[in-house]
């Protein structure tokens, strides 16, 4: 017993004094960092920084984008950049409060899921600014940027209404959530101009982490019929490929469309049919640069749709895709754009 | 007081403290490797956690469920069952506290609140006592039980707050009353708006119940004997298949305390989930850091706590990806299951000083 | 004999653990063809000095000599090298394996060095089987043999290794009466055949019908060694236990009075439909101890456990004091009056990580002054503890130690302290003495036969036939599920037992 006290006083007694090795480490530090000040800023001086939701900065999807567009900000003007990742929804708060504490000049959230944590932080900070992608949050200190995908799905819907021979078509959607709805009507509205005849079946999976579901999701709609699958559905969509992908080598002829990037790139273009590309990282310049030049004024929600370039379809298409197709594709998009033809966003 | 000393000094926790300076040393190791710089990352992370009022409210605040699941964990453990379903629990200790949170207006903050929480505490103690029952009836083993529970209480809680609650086009319940916060407002202020909720003081009373409970009353006494030797307590005339059914609940209702509290104190609100959370998981860990002791557990959570807040100012400062914690809290785990590593690594300074001695 | 160098020799062997010295300069010669028994009550330190033998530990002090050789045994491997064999208590077979699969498990005979060559094997042992008049079949699964066949499969597979020298660890512990004669022979063939072999047991009765040679280790030390036939077992167990022994119980004759539990026409079924018991019947009068007799798994463990709530009956009647406890929860019966010492101690009568003084009152924490108010009691459950340890002499450091760090003697006698504080009126001692030594059975019989003494009904049930034939006033032999017979010990003996006990005659002279 005597030892054992011996032993942890002496533990105690070096783990304290790295410890306090460690304070006075600090105390310099910060002080060091804390006396940036505030002053004009040179273009450089500039640090923007983002908060992921629970999928993580690699998750190949938008925050994915986001960070690769930060970055490619950071190759360009030279301005500094951070992320943190969330790893429970707990996790939004104080990591869009570190930013805040940091003094960076702009903080991005990634998601809707963060809307209310950046509300929150938002109105506790009224003299910081702050963007969101996906959800709208009413302060005069942010910046809220929406997308219609419902009008990149219409355009997608054309393709898919064009190129199916079963005249079945199927969707997968992550969750049944407003946001993975919009895709739906707009591709469901697309299929209706381009191809009245054609079916559509919507399936839900329980969220945007599940590949097998998806992949059970897209067994389900090809063994009805179902040639043609839109997927916006996150990593649940990487199941749907990979169905596919199986069947592809069985001989049968199916195809996917992918979401929010070119994911022929990723899954090849053999199964990939035409992507849905939603321009996260257009976004995500357009509002850093109205930071960095400061031009930045926050408080009002911009909608990015195809007259603004905020989504689109792939450019790789034609791969897959016959020229009078891409034409009609065209086409329709001029419609949309001049206002001739509306995109519905609910049923 | 001597007792206090006497547990420091006990075997168990210099095997803690030896297991916990092990995976510090090896997290340093993989930053090291990793061209990172540990001392700055550990002192970051502690600047994270103890270097602002901000970080400690919210670092507290991450502690909370961190000790309400683990003493679930641990108390079932005591009991002889390995809950796994304190997600589960906690999930439908969430939606307990929203139902009474949002659904009922105009009842006065001092009703309100501790409603909600009892209700939570209720329905995630009821959650899990179902896995109870249907070992004790039909003797199908908890831990399938659990973990099939905890799916089905995902799916449950998400319908409950899409059908009943929910704010109109969020994935999302409305938010909950404001009597029914227990978020504590001045603390909040104080700590530059961390959300600070009286859930902490209770993950701490709770800690006390359950060493009084299960060590100096009588219903303890019968759960402990159920625990360590299910037939010899049989023999001796005590229900094991009623206890059973009792632990798994109060395991379930500390479970379901955490939950409550996350809705009541941190949130306001209930989110649709697409995954399990990791309260879980977290909670076995903090069991298992604990060695199923409350106090223990305190300080498991303690530490886990301080790890996990502490690894976003550690990837903020010092730029070191906060993965890395999660290997030195893996590793932590790892060394305190494994103690015969632990033990076998102290020899030789136990050895030495041995020789000192003599 | 004599003159030849020793088999085996241990020089002054010591070994100390932390707190304990278990083998204090320990020197045995075993001679070739000599069976030598090793005698000591449990914790003597037997055991320890056979791990050394068998390279399981190093003695701190001391070395070992094989046929006049030093040699250093640092594992079981070299052991087996030198051809020294270990039958251990508690065998260690595969069970859906095959007799000759066992016996070559680990140094598999291979055709070409992939396939196992089986039938050179089986043969092998069918020779080595028959050599010894073992009668094992080499081919027979072990989950189908009987025990006493599983542990001649464990001496196979020793001699399949070469060993010469055999080294049986409590050997008889397992065995019934018959296979215990039988195992003896074996013993005998081996040693005729050139084997030598050390006996580790704390039987004397076997000691005096097959070894040669007896050393008797006292708290890890050698107290005498002499040869078996110059001594007695009452010289030997002097010798093992320090203090002066009798093996007769001293008891006057029984004076029985009111029926204090009759079991009527009892019948339990398993899941399968199976007769568990099969209307079995008898009573037992207040100041008798009622010995029930009868090879294991005859429906012992069943009434057992129907007599103390402990499972459901499907037809008949108990009645305890003129009341039904038939249906009765195990509670409610100990509440009626009902003490039971459990057949396994360690599954069923503690909690083994509980202290002391918590399985002292693991049937009565309930109750008052052991709880008041919810709350537990810790100074009236630690005076009774207290209280306890000193009248009933449980060795133990502390009433706060936990009941795994004492031995088996002790436990059994926490456990018969804490079911005649009960004061029951009907006592249930199932195996009392099951692996306790000759100190501990005495005071454990003792107590029985006091409790009778003081007007209480006592229900024994053992294997050890004299066990029943020297504590029961009256003996009813139970054989598939009911009572086939009913004797006086003063009026039967161990052969006539063993044939009612094999169902083969009805006695029942009742006198």
């Amino acid at each position: 017993m005597k030892k054992a006290v011996k032993l942890s006083l002496f533990m105690l007694l070096a783990f304290s004094l790295v410890l306090a090795a460690c304070g006075n480490n600090n105390s310099g530090n910060s002080a060091s960092t804390g006396s940036e000040g505030e002053g004009s800023k040179a273009g450089s001086d500039i640090k923007i920084g983002m908060v992921t939701d629970t999928g993580g900065v690699n998750d190949k999807s938008f925050n994915e984008t986001s960070w690769e567009a930060l970055q490619a900000l950071k190759e360009e003007q030279g301005i500094k950049v951070e992320y943190l990742q969330s790893t429970s929804e707990a996790d939004y708060q104080p990591n869009l409060n570190k930013f805040v504490k940091g003094g960076y000049d702009l903080t991005w959230g990634i998601g809707f899921a963060l809307e209310s944590a950046l509300g929150e932080i938002a109105k506790q900070n009224p003299d910081s600014n702050f963007a969101i992608i996906d959800a709208a949050v009413d302060a005069p200190n942010v910046e809220s940027v929406l997308f219609s995908e419902n009008e990149g799905a219409f355009l997608v819907g054309v393709v898919a209404g064009k190129m199916t021979k079963t005249n079945k078509i199927g969707f997968v959607g992550g969750m049944e959530s407003p946001t993975i709805k919009k895709f739906e009507i707009g591709f469901k509205a697309g299929i209706e101009a381009s191809n009245p005849d054609a079916e559509f079946t919507a399936v839900y999976a329980s969220g945007f982490d599940k590949p097998d579901e998806g992949k059970a999701a897209a067994s389900t709609l090809y063994n009805e019929g179902v040639d043609i699958v839109f997927q916006a559905a996150g990593g649940t969509g990487n199941g749907v490929f990979n169905e596919a992908k199986d069947r592809k080598g069985q001989g049968q002829e199916v195809w996917v469309i992918g979401v929010d990037k070119d994911q022929s790139l990723d899954f090849g273009d053999d199964i990939t049919l035409t992507s849905m590309i939603k321009r996260v990282d257009v976004a995500i310049k357009t509002v850093s640069q109205q930071v960095i030049d400061g031009t930045f004024k926050g408080g009002t929600t911009t909608v990015l749709g195809l007259k603004e370039d905020g989504v689109g379809i792939a450019d790789t298409s034609s791969a897959n895709v016959p020229q009078e197709v891409l034409d009609e594709v065209e086409s329709y998009k001029e419609k949309i754009v001049s206002g001739e033809i509306e995109v519905p966003t609910v049923k | 007081m001597s007792k206090f000393l006497k547990w420091f000094a006990s075997d168990s926790f210099v095997v803690s403290l030896a297991a916990i300076v092990m995976g510090l040393l090896l997290g340093a190791v993989v930053m090291l490797t990793g061209g990172y710089n540990p001392i700055t990352a550990y002192m970051a992370l502690l600047k994270g956690v103890f270097g602002s009022p901000y970080g400690f409210g919210e670092a507290l605040r991450e502690m909370a469920p961190l000790v309400l699941t683990g003493l679930a964990v641990a108390f079932a453990f005591r009991a002889g069952m390995f809950n796994i379903g304190a997600a589960g629990q906690v999930l439908l200790g969430m939606t307990g506290a929203s139902l009474i949170g949002i659904k009922l207006t105009g009842l006065p903050a001092i009703i309100h609140a501790p409603l909600a929480i009892i209700v939570g505490g209720l329905f995630g103690g009821l959650w899990a006592a179902l896995a109870g029952y249907i070992k004790a009836k039909r003797g199908v083993n908890e831990v399938i039980t659990t973990i099939m529970l905890n799916w089905i209480a995902l799916f449950l809680c998400n319908y409950i707050v899409r059908t009943f609650l929910l704010l109109p086009g969020n994935q999302r319940s409305l938010d909950v009353e404001s009597s029914a916060w227990v978020s504590i407002g001045w603390l909040s202020e104080m700590m530059g708006n961390a959300r600070v909720h009286w859930g902490i003081l209770v993950a701490i009373l709770a800690s006390i119940f359950f060493y009084y409970f299960l060590w100096k009353t009588k219903q303890g006494f019968e759960l402990r004997a159920v625990g360590s030797n299910p037939e010899a307590a049989r023999y001796a005339g005590i229900n094991v298949n009623k206890n059973i059914v009792k632990a798994m609940f109060i395991s379930g209702v500390f479970a379901g305390l955490a939950g409550a509290f996350e809705t009541l104190g941190v949130f306001h609100y209930q989110s649709v989930y697409s995954s399990l959370p990791g309260y879980g998981f977290n909670g076995i860990a903090v069991a298992l850091l604990g060695m199923t002791h409350p106090f223990g557990v305190l300080a498991g959570a303690g530490l886990f706590g301080t790890l996990t807040y502490g690894s976003s100012e550690m990837s903020f400062e010092a730029g070191v990806p906060s993965e890395i914690i999660q290997i030195v809290i893996g590793s932590i785990i790892f060394f305190i299951a494994a103690q015969g590593i632990v033990r076998y690594l102290l020899k030789p300074v136990y050895k030495r000083k041995k020789e000192k001695v003599l | 004999m004599a003159a030849a160098a020793p088999v085996v020799e241990l020089k002054q062997i010591t070994k100390r653990f932390p707190g304990i010295v278990a083998n204090d300069s320990i020197s045995i010669k075993l001679h070739k063809g000599e069976i030598h028994a090793l005698l000591g009550e449990n914790g003597a330190g037997k055991s320890t000095l056979m791990n050394i033998l068998f390279g399981l530990y190093q003695p701190d002090e001391g070395h070992i000599e094989i046929n006049g050789q030093s040699v250093a045994i640092d594992s079981p491997n070299k052991a087996i090298d030198l051809g020294i064999g270990m039958v251990h208590q508690h065998f260690k077979l595969v069970q859906p394996f095959t007799v000759t699969e066992n016996i070559i498990l680990g140094m598999e005979p291979s055709k070409g060095g992939v396939q196992i060559d089986y039938k050179t094997a089986s043969e092998k042992v069918k020779q080595l089987s028959d050599q010894y008049g073992f009668r094992v079949d080499p081919n027979a699964k072990i989950e189908d043999i009987s025990v006493g066949m599983q542990q001649r499969v464990e001496i196979l597979k020793t001699l399949y290794r070469g060993a010469n020298i055999l080294i049986f660890d409590e050997p008889t512990a397992v065995l019934t009466p018959q296979e215990i004669s039988e195992l003896i022979e074996i013993m005998r063939r081996l040693v005729a055949e050139g084997k030598s072999i050390i006996l580790i047991t704390h039987k004397l009765k076997e000691i005096m019908s097959v070894s040669d040679t007896v050393t008797i280790i006292r708290r890890g030390k050698v107290i005498d060694t002499v040869k078996t036939n110059e001594t007695s077992p009452s010289q030997l167990a002097e010798k093992m236990v320090g203090r002066n022994v009798s093996f007769k119980v001293d008891k006057t004759p029984a004076q029985p009075k009111e029926k204090i539990i009759q079991v009527n026409n009892v019948s339990i079924k398993n899941k399968d439909g199976i007769s568990l018991l099969d209307g079995m019947t008898f009573d037992v009068h207040a100041g008798e101890i009622v010995g029930v007799a009868g090879v294991d798994g005859n429906g012992q463990t069943e009434i057992i456990e129907a007599l103390s709530g402990l499972r459901k009956i499907d037809s008949g009647s108990i009645v305890l004091n003129g009341k039904e406890i038939g249906s009765h929860t195990p509670r409610q019966i100990s509440e009626a009056g009902v003490g039971h010492i459990p057949e396994d101690r360690h599954k069923h009568g503690l909690v083994l990580d509980f202290s002391v003084s918590e399985n002292m009152v693991l049937e009565s924490y309930y109750k008052q002054p052991y709880t008041k108010r919810g709350f537990l009691n810790f100074r009236a459950i630690n005076d009774l503890a207290k209280r306890l340890v000193e009248s009933f002499d449980v060795r133990t450091p502390s009433i706060h130690t936990k009941a795994r760090s004492l031995s088996g003697g002790n436990q059994q006698k926490a456990i018969i302290a804490r079911e005649i504080n009960k004061n029951p009126d009907f006592l249930i001692a199932a195996q009392p003495t099951r692996g306790l030594d000759v100190g501990a059975i005495e005071f454990v019989q003792t107590q029985l036969i006091r409790q009778r003494d003081q007007g209480k009904a006592v229900l024994l049930v053992s294997f050890e036939l004299d066990e029943i034939l020297n504590v029961s006033d009256r003996i009813i032999v139970v054989y598939e599920g009911k009572v086939i017979g009913e004797v006086r010990p003063e009026e039967t003996n161990d052969q006539e037992l063993g044939l009612m006990m094999a169902g083969s005659r009805q006695g029942g002279i009742k006198a």
